[in-house]
């Protein structure tokens, strides 16, 4: 499988992206936003974490209309898989190919610490190595994590089984305790928690390795 | 020609920046104040001579970048 990491000016976690994709035996890729096209025979993108743009506007929004915004957009519209991470996800939501939107976490901190996550659905290749309902350790480091969206869009949400991951206890005010959301396709992945950062045991945990190691054999099976 | 635009957080969208304003402006002594919006002030220099056209364009800006229409409602002010 090949994926393609971007980086934008204020990205920093492209490498642990990188190294993550890498480490499931996927040849990765670097772009930077300025590009105007994916290289050829992509098939997976990650929007690392960082401040990218240094949040100026809104986070994630300049990201979103950078020149390899538009690409990115076509792709997933072609049905790519992309993966947003942190400010991944909230560049997902600015472009639109998520729904709802992330705001500043109701304690109004920033929070870095590991928590604990419920996988919602296996029903989707980031997701099919975990058990459903299965808990799993992963780090969040953010300031505007609270994922916000409308009640209709909440019940069409759960009633397509499109959340991803819950907060076991919600830090950031989320609604419905949401960390994670797929797009309608379900190739289209935004999460506020960092699996990149949990893939080998010198990280402190391996429970995010499963999302890198399921979407590769899944590409793989492809 | 110059352009302000005027972006808030929905009615009903929750501003937990807006809430913590409101509380230390409470622990301050400046009592009665029952509610805090925050929301930002755009200002545009633009080249346009023509009003109406000149609106039009700052609002597809609005629509396509200055403000999240998920979250956020924004004015637009000519002069």
């Amino acid at each position: 499988m090949k994926a393609a990491v971007i980086t934008f000016p204020g990205s920093n976690c492209d490498r642990d992206l990188f190294d993550a994709f890498a480490k499931a035996g996927d040849e990765v890729v670097k772009v930077w936003h300025k590009e105007t096209e994916l290289p050829a025979g992509i098939d997976v993108i990650g929007i690392p974490g960082g401040f990218s743009f240094g949040d100026y506007l809104r986070c994630g929004a300049i990201a979103s209309r950078s020149p390899i915004g538009q690409a990115v957009v076509d792709f997933a519209q072609r049905g790519g898989y992309v993966l947003g991470v942190c400010n991944g996800f909230q560049v997902l939501t600015e472009m639109g190919l998520l729904p709802g939107a992330l705001m500043r976490n109701a304690g109004l901190k920033f929070i870095s610490k590991p928590v604990a996550l419920t996988v919602t659905t296996t029903d989707s290749a980031f997701t099919s190595g975990y058990d459903k309902g299965q808990e799993i350790l992963i780090p969040i480091a953010h300031a505007e994590g609270n994922y916000q969206i409308d009640a209709e869009g909440l019940k069409q949400l759960q009633g397509e089984d499109r959340v991803a991951f819950r907060y076991v206890e919600n830090p950031n005010g989320a609604t419905d305790d949401i960390a994670g959301v797929l797009s309608a396709n379900r190739r289209v992945l935004g999460m506020m928690p960092h699996p990149e950062r949990v893939v080998e045991p010198a990280q402190g945990g391996t429970d995010g390795a499963a999302l890198f190691r399921a979407l590769s054999s899944v590409m793989a099976a492809a | 020609m110059k352009a302000r635009v005027h972006v808030m957080l929905k009615d009903g969208v929750l501003d937990p920046q807006g809430e913590a304003v409101r509380a230390a402006l409470g622990h301050m002594g400046f009592s009665g104040v029952e509610a805090v919006r925050q929301g930002k002030v755009i200002e545009l220099d633009l080249a346009a001579t023509d009003t109406a056209a000149a609106e039009a364009e700052v609002k597809a800006m609005c629509e396509k970048l200055l403000a999240n229409t998920v979250i956020e409602k924004y004015t637009v002010e000519i002069a």
